[in-house]
């Protein structure tokens, strides 16, 4: 760290600090370690009945072809809500940047969803989407003769959550994104353009580069949230079905523990979860953001 | 632009009201079924021009789903996690910012271990911990066979239970969720960026630590508070998981879980113009906060990105 | 001064002494944490209400939890934390989590203890059985209890000239399959859907048949126990109803209820097969079409066919409590025994009444012939007594079993495995569910 001006006091400081590492040692470190102690145990629910079995717990689980579905099942499921929710976002800002009139009326109309519960999101585009009477269904049966079934069918039961749980991130996207957009300098797009490139080329030339930084930042937020966040979507709307289709990682833990009562096999998943988002995440830290270029 | 481009400039504004609409669009359908009665709700397909029982479907819900009760509840918990992460985290960060002591990397590294890991990830453990908030002093006590030692010194048998319960209660809804790192990590990025001169200037003048605190950090934070206050209150407003399992109370509920008891399951009649009314005056807090506080809530997400 | 402090004193010994009395004289609380919500838990109310009215020693308090998982979960947590309930709800497949817990209070040694001499035969075995242990006691009360019936659409029927069916003798499966061609033939899009294929097409299947489920009669016997839902009967009849989706005479609507059900109230379906809870449910839902009810079809091999399995919910007493507070708890259960309340119960929400001389009572007093389609699964579910393998399941993990099953299932509708392969596969792995649980319980 930077050599900074500091105060010289010396138990003021852990005073300060005090009430944060608290709180974070009593729910954040001593639960982890709690859960890896028992992840290592097999246990009854009512914590009479406790057997250390070591890595058992790990080995079940990756030879349980429900658990790896369900791996396939989030990878699939972030990407797509990360996919959709940063497109929407990006296109939608590009958009607003361009607008010179309304700016303020814009912003307001496209910010609120940020508010919205992703529980409640999951309510409202179910109430869309039921294949009974949600009308966006209707639509899709009686306008494009689609067999829209998502209480029934994989692959529709996903999509709606898919789509409740990218609608909502767009706003978050798109504030993060104008701002990155704004900060490019005018006078590059004015050189770019005397130049002869179009407003396209321009994009891809010029605004998609300068925007990775916010790109990257953009990603790696939207994959945390469609990881853990969209519980209350899945939770709301699906519940894991049908057949176990949107049953992301997250939402296996809590049937596992709360519903399945299998503690240790419920504590071994949330270690193997927390493992996988680090890794996706230093994973990105380390490749994805050599290619982002920082205005020097 | 730098050029006229009429064709591309309607387009814009076309594409722009496009996607106004289908971002607008489930709330404008929820808000016109909450205006319908029963029989056009069931209606399939839905009409869609807005009917008059709006008040009427509004009152349905805040009565059948006990909606007071769960707003308060809401409330007190998303103003006590803003209140908790608001307070912890900015002396917190003034902590490692400002003083320069023996652990304070290791202080620094233990708050941001848990950034990237939200509550989701430990519930079974931290359901545990907050159900008895004793745990550890319990295991503790059975490691070291205390009971053993006491029975021994009491000459009878002594079995010690060291219980407390954060089930059911409003510190069970709050104190977990205040863990998170998310604040400390940005005020620190903002104090990093207060020029020094302000520090030097205030210790020249001798005013004490916490004089600097209240005097001058505190006065330039407000627009980051702001910011935080509208993403926090958002959060805990919006938290589903932690709320689901800490509390089987139905008077303990918070608003967006006690929402389910409105959807119509399969075998009820179809109260979708309840439930919608429901749902959009469990949205309206946090929407207001955001869209009244626009500005600043812009300028907090954005600004400590860079 | 000495008076007056002797004043004092007396003073306060009064206010003491009248204090303490109130408290000795109030009634004792008694929690009981339940799932019934809405309709069902108003009728969980009224029957509380009943009880406190008729007593004034005991006071019982009913919370509903949520729904069955949350309600158990409350319990297990409260348990951990030394503040649990009296009595707390447990879905039937949480049985064996329950009764290994070491939290639990027996209820036959609940009733003993307490000088209450039941009269066990008076209640229907086959409710009783699901519940006991492998010496034939009671362990947990049921409360709510139902079993699988077969519905049929009345209308649909007819047109296809097929006579309506009979309330107490079952039809064959091959029957069935006749019935459901003709109706297929006859325009309807498919012939039978069924909801929960698990608990109807597999568990009351071999309940019925006398068919074991598992080894160690179903699992009363030991943890030591494994499936055998892959015998030769019960893959054969998995096969026909394979073979049966070919040419649309059975249908697959979902593994639970509400895609079956859909099915069958848009007439797409002529034969649905669910639990009684159901029966409600289509009065409600059901305009424009009669329907009636039918017992499920049994093989032409079995002459004599056994009994259906329940499914639902039973009372658990905990330990841990004062010796004073179980004879309330105890009076509680004898009060909801009672004929008057099990009628009442039957009445308001469709499931069985748990004792014979309560379905004795609603037949004289002419209920069945108002309410015909309500008999039928009670018929079906005593007409003979249980055997060691038709009077339920006793399986840890059972709820994961069960997704297993579906899943397994599911490859065979899709064409991914043969009835074989599935049923095969959903042994082994169910076994390996099975162990794990076994080992969690294993002494040392």
């Amino acid at each position: 760290m930077i050599k900074r001006s500091v105060f010289t006091n010396r138990k003021l400081p852990y005073l300060l600090i005090l009430p944060q590492i608290l709180v974070t040692v009593t729910f954040f470190y001593w639960p982890a370690a709690q859960g890896l102690f028992q992840s290592l145990m097999i246990s009854d629910p009512f914590g009479l009945h406790n057997t250390f079995v070591w890595f058992d717990n790990f080995i079940a689980l990756f030879k349980d072809p429900l658990y790896l579905k369900s791996v396939v099942i989030t990878l699939t499921f972030s990407a797509c809500t990360a996919f959709v929710s940063i497109s929407m976002g990006l296109f939608i800002a590009t958009m607003a940047n361009r607008a010179l009139r309304f700016k303020a009326f814009i912003r307001t109309m496209l910010i609120w969803p940020y508010a919205v519960a992703p529980a409640i999101s999951g309510i409202l585009w179910l109430f869309l989407l039921h294949p009974s009477y949600g009308v966006v269904a209707l639509a899709l049966k009686r306008w494009f003769g689609f067999e829209w079934n998502p209480v029934l069918v994989g692959h529709d039961a996903m999509i709606m959550v898919i789509l409740a749980s990218a609608w909502k991130q767009v706003s978050y996207n798109f504030v993060f994104f104008m701002a990155g957009m704004q900060a490019i300098p005018h006078s590059l797009i004015e050189a770019a353009s005397m130049d002869g490139a179009s407003p396209f080329r321009r994009f891809w030339a010029i605004t998609l580069p300068l925007l990775s930084p916010t790109l990257f930042f953009v990603t790696v937020m939207n994959i945390i949230y469609a990881f853990f966040e969209t519980f209350g979507v899945i939770h709301t709307v699906t519940q894991g079905g049908p057949g176990g289709a949107t049953n992301i990682l997250v939402y296996k833990v809590y049937q596992d523990g709360f519903i399945g009562l299998n503690l240790g096999s419920s504590a071994a998943q949330s270690i193997v979860l927390m493992s996988l988002i680090i890794l996706i995440t230093v994973l990105q830290f380390k490749y994805v953001e050599r290619k982002v270029q920082y205005t020097g | 632009m730098v050029e006229k481009t009429p064709i591309l400039d309607a387009f814009t504004y076309i594409f722009l009201m496009v996607g106004i609409i289908i971002v607008g669009s489930p709330i404008i359908y929820a808000i016109i079924a909450a205006t319908l009665p029963i029989e056009d709700v069931s209606r399939v397909p839905m009409p869609l021009i807005p009917g008059d029982q709006f008040w009427v479907n509004m009152r349905a819900a805040w009565d059948k789903g006990d909606l007071g009760t769960q707003l308060f509840n809401s409330f007190i918990m998303a103003s006590g996690i803003t209140i908790g992460k608001i307070t912890v985290s900015m002396l917190g960060a003034f902590s490692i910012v400002y003083f320069d002591y023996r652990f304070r990397t290791l202080a620094f590294v233990t708050v941001f271990c848990t950034l990237m890991l939200p509550v989701e990830v430990r519930i079974l453990p931290t359901y545990e911990m907050a159900a008895n908030l004793f745990g550890p002093l319990q295991s503790i006590w059975d490691l070291l066979h205390l009971n053993s030692v006491m029975s021994w010194f009491a000459n009878h048998e002594v079995d010690v239970s060291l219980n407390f319960s954060l089930l059911d209660s409003y510190g069970g809804l709050i104190f977990p969720l205040v863990a998170s790192a998310t604040c400390t990590f940005l005020f620190r990025q903002f104090f990093l960026t207060v020029p020094e001169e302000l520090c030097e200037a205030a210790k020249m003048d001798g005013a004490s630590a916490m004089t600097f605190f209240r005097k001058i950090l505190l006065p330039i934070s407000k627009t980051n508070m702001a910011a935080l206050v509208v993403i926090e209150f958002v959060y805990g407003w919006n938290q589903y998981l932690w709320p689901l399992l800490i509390t089987t109370n139905p008077k303990m509920t918070t608003a967006v879980i006690g929402l389910q008891n409105l959807i119509p399951q399969a075998d009820d009649l179809p109260f979708w113009n309840v439930a919608m009314a429901g749902a959009l005056i469990v949205m309206a807090p946090p929407i207001l906060v955001v869209l009244l506080m626009q500005r600043w809530f812009v300028k907090g997400l954005v600004d400590p990105e860079k | 001064m000495k008076k007056r402090s002797w004043l004092g004193f007396l003073a306060i010994a009064s206010i003491l002494i009248f204090t303490a009395s109130q408290v000795m004289a109030a009634p004792i609380t008694i929690n009981w944490w339940h799932a019934m919500r809405s309709a069902r838990g108003k009728v969980c109310d009224h029957m509380i209400k009943k009880f406190n009215e008729s007593q004034s020693d005991y006071v019982v308090v009913g919370t509903n939890k949520g729904n069955y998982d949350e309600t158990v979960n409350a319990g297990v947590a409260a348990i951990r934390a030394k503040k649990h309930p009296h009595l707390l709800q447990s879905f039937e497949v949480g049985t064996q989590t329950m009764m290994l817990s070491g939290a639990i209070y027996p209820v036959y040694e609940l009733m003993k203890d307490n000088g209450f001499n039941v009269n066990w035969k008076d209640y229907m075995q086959p409710v009783l059985s699901y519940y006991v242990n492998s010496d034939g006691n009671l362990m947990s009360m049921p409360f709510n209890s139902s079993t699988p019936v077969m519905y049929y659409n009345v209308d649909l029927f007819k047109k296809a000239g097929i006579a309506e069916l009979s309330k107490t003798e079952p039809v064959s499966w091959d029957k069935l399959g006749e019935i459901t061609a003709k109706l297929v033939k006859s325009g309807v899009p498919a012939g039978m859907v069924t909801a929960w294929q698990s608990w109807t097409q597999i568990e009351n299947y071999s309940a019925i048949h006398n068919l074991p489920f598992a080894t160690k009669s179903n699992g009363y016997e030991g943890l030591d126990c494994e499936l055998a839902i892959n015998n030769p009967k019960v893959v054969n009849h998995i096969t026909r109803l394979k073979k049966w989706m070919g040419d649309k005479r059975f249908l697959y609507g979902g593994q639970k209820y509400q895609g079956p059900k859909a099915e069958f109230i848009a007439q797409n379906a002529a034969v649905y097969i669910d639990s009684i809870s159901g029966i409600a449910k289509l009065k409600k839902a059901v305009k424009d079409f009669k329907w009636d009810v039918a017992p499920l079809p049994v093989e032409t091999w079995m002459k004599a066919p056994q009994n259906s399995i329940i499914g639902g919910a039973s009372n658990w007493v905990l330990k841990g409590h004062k010796k004073a507070d179980y004879k309330g708890v105890a009076a509680f259960l004898n009060f909801l025994a009672t004929p008057e309340m099990q009628e009442y119960w039957h009445k308001q929400t469709g499931y069985f009444p748990i004792t014979i001389s309560a379905y004795e009572s609603l037949k004289k007093k002419g209920y069945y012939k108002e309410q015909p389609y309500q008999e039928v699964g009670i018929k079906q579910m005593t007409r003979r007594e249980p055997t060691k393998i038709s009077r339920g399941l006793r399986l840890g993990y059972f709820i994961q079993i069960r997704n297993i099953i579906n899943e397994e299932l599911e490859l065979v509708w899709n064409d991914t495995k043969t009835p074989q392969q599935g049923l095969d596969n959903a042994v082994k792995r169910s076994n390996v569910k099975l162990r794990e649980f076994e080992r969690i319980y294993k002494k040392k």
